[in-house]
């Protein structure tokens, strides 16, 4: 007889992620943070040690920049350094 | 508390005790009684040198407290309680005695006045800990032990010939600030590099805590390292050229762990990210840098610790932590996820998390005295940890598409272990000066301004927003099965490969050789076959008339000899 309670016989239960609107709910929200931080700058005095501090939104757009750089510059890596997993043979 | 007593030797002497303790509850409760009464004892000995001793003319102070040794002592202390606690339903003696072992050795090298204990504990702690990577029991394991074990042990003979030039140049064994220019620094700054995993010699880390067992990469992730960056501290600070060492430290390794598939490997390379932080606060070697690198050092073994707890948990309940297997497991271990989300939130310094308030003292230092190159590259390599260790690795192993893994929670104790170290990591972050209160320096430093707040908000949510984009438009690269050469593959490819064909060459060679020697004597066989051979000239008048013709050459030799 098999148990009505096993996990194999009950529907999975449905997370609040797994529907794909909500997916883009949390990345339209991550924009909308991005957006208010970025214009933040306007509403205070930044106390800085260089002048490259003080451009506007700078650490928003460099931190942005530099993911994208790194994400580029590995994906070239990638063709030079990857290989097979048993590689090395062990 | 005993007077004078070293610590170290609680736990070293202890761990070792701990196989008399029948196995089970008992032992596991005398395991944990350990870190702790050596805790106690470190917390009641006073500032000062203790356990001095007289050999061969040296003075040796095996026991030295003060502002730098004592933040790493206690840091140590912490660490090796939770991989106790997060260890508790371990049965395997070699772990067991190899996770105190180790530890102990490596608060010994923290605690050692003189260069002779540094080395002494140095050793121990390189030979203690490859059980840890050995206990996994698989010949992938074995063969990474012993590459491992050949790194450690090849900086600690580097360590000792530095240490032989120093004494016999200095007549003192004290270890002290050194700088590049004492007798014997170089050979010391580069046994200290190895075990902090300068560039090109950084590889055995990643090589092999990612081959050690669940418990053993969490206690290896902690000490070695530290054990390095202390020692660079006390001998090496205000040393110049660590600013640019460790700049390309914090740099280089992000790019390959971008790409890399086993999670417990991008902690490794993000460990080493980590340790470029710390590098260039020793470098810059002002008090606010100095107060840095340790700050930066103590919440990064919590943090550390509770990211390779979580993988650890992942590994225990789904068998595999590749990237490219694992997804959708928030599901199946919810407390884990938000442990390693905290973990992550800590590593990337969010605000009211730990590195927070630690990173930004070596930042803040190096804008201080101007280092404006190395200022940007820091904040890179920032944004580039909370890209590869705050959102991939909670990402790709919790989120991302459901693999459709379905395992059990983590055991009580693992999440008791990471419950406690997510609660220092925020404790860090939310409570700064309890930290600041233990550094060797004092610290005049807000991190909760509103300029760095914002700022570094704005950097966080821009790279995270970077992130989104590219997993959004398919540029991110996917997580595949895969290695990538790094500069291992220098010794465990090209010097094979090259020590092969000399072989051979050598082997091709001696082969010619012989077959030319064989030649020879066969030609001279052949020709004197021919003339003593059963139809040679000379054996035809065999034996009086060629004794005669003999005779008279040698009379005739003589004769020209007369003359001369």
């Amino acid at each position: 007889m098999t148990d009505p309670t096993s996990p194999a016989n009950c529907p999975e239960r449905k997370y609040w992620l797994d529907d794909r609107r909500n997916v883009d709910k949390v990345f339209y929200g991550l924009v909308l943070i991005c957006g208010g931080l970025f214009l933040a700058d306007f509403f205070y005095h930044k106390h800085v040690n260089f002048a490259f501090e003080d451009w506007f939104g700078f650490f928003a757009w460099y931190g942005f920049i530099c993911c994208v750089t790194l994400v580029l510059l590995a994906k070239q890596m990638r063709k030079w350094v990857k290989r097979d997993e048993d590689y090395y043979g062990d | 508390m005993i007077d004078g007593l070293n610590p170290a030797l609680v736990l070293v002497c202890g761990s070792l005790l701990a196989l008399l303790i029948p196995q089970g509850l008992l032992r596991s409760g005398f395991l944990l009684a350990l870190p702790a009464l050596s805790l106690i004892q470190l917390l009641g000995l006073p500032d000062g040198q203790y356990a001095q001793i007289e050999l061969f003319r040296l003075t040796l102070t095996t026991l030295r407290l003060d502002g730098l040794s004592f933040a790493f002592a206690l840091v140590f202390h912490l660490a090796a309680l939770l991989a106790v606690i997060y260890a508790w339903n371990l049965r395997d003696p070699v772990q067991q005695v190899a996770g105190l072992l180790y530890p102990g050795a490596a608060l010994g090298a923290v605690l050692a006045g003189d260069l002779v204990t540094l080395f002494i504990c140095w050793e121990l702690a390189a030979v203690s800990s490859v059980f840890l990577i050995w206990a996994r029991r698989t010949e992938r394991a074995y063969r990474a032990g012993l590459r491992y074990l050949v790194v450690q042990v090849g900086s600690g003979v580097l360590l000792l010939a530095g240490i032989i030039v120093h004494i016999q140049a200095t007549g003192s064994a004290a270890f002290e600030h050194l700088g590049l220019d004492s007798p014997g620094a170089t050979l010391i700054l580069v046994a200290f590099g190895i075990k902090a995993a300068f560039p090109l010699l950084h590889n055995w880390l990643q090589d092999a805590y990612p081959e050690a067992t669940v418990t053993g990469t969490v206690v290896l992730s902690a000490f070695t390292t530290k054990m390095a960056i202390y020692a660079l501290a006390r001998g090496f600070a205000g040393t110049e050229m660590l600013i640019a060492i460790g700049t390309l430290m914090a740099m280089f390794p992000i790019f390959f762990a971008v790409i890399e598939n086993d999670l417990r490997r991008v902690l490794a390379y993000s460990m080493n990210n980590q340790l470029g932080f710390m590098v260039v606060g020793i470098g810059i070697g002002t008090p606010l840098a100095l107060d840095g690198a340790v700050a930066h050092a103590f919440a990064d073994i919590l943090f550390k610790a509770l990211l390779f707890m979580s993988m650890g948990a992942v590994l225990l309940r789904a068998g595999t932590v590749n990237g490219s297997q694992l997804g959708g497991l928030y599901k199946s271990m919810p407390l884990t996820t938000v442990f390693c989300i905290v973990g992550a939130a800590s590593i990337s310094a969010f605000p009211l998390f730990s590195a927070f308030v630690t990173k930004s003292l070596i930042l803040e230092a190096a804008a201080q005295e101007g280092h404006w190159v190395a200022f940007l590259f820091l904040l890179f390599a920032s944004a580039g940890v909370f890209h590869h260790a705050g959102i991939k690795i909670p990402y790709f192993a919790f989120f991302a598409h459901d693999s459709g893994i379905r395992c059990r929670e983590a055991p009580n104790h693992m999440l008791i272990a990471m419950g406690i170290a997510a609660a220092l990591c925020i404790g860090i972050g939310v409570f700064p000066d309890a930290l600041y209160a233990i550094l060797p320096y004092p610290v005049a430093f807000d991190p909760y301004t509103t300029t760095h707040v914002i700022a570094q908000l704005q950097l966080l949510t821009w790279s995270a927003l970077a992130f989104s984009v590219l997993v959004r438009t398919g540029i991110y690269p996917p997580e595949l099965r895969s290695v990538n050469l790094d500069f291992d593959w220098f010794y465990r490819r090209l010097l094979p490969a090259a020590s092969t064909r000399v072989w051979t060459l050598a082997l091709r060679g001696w082969e010619a050789f012989n077959a030319g020697v064989t030649r020879r004597v066969e030609a001279l066989i052949a020709v004197l076959s021919r003339h003593h051979g059963p139809h040679g000239l000379l054996a035809a008048t065999w034996p009086s008339g060629s004794m005669v013709l003999w005779a008279v050459l040698l009379l005739g030799v003589c004769l020209v000899f007369y003359y001369l």
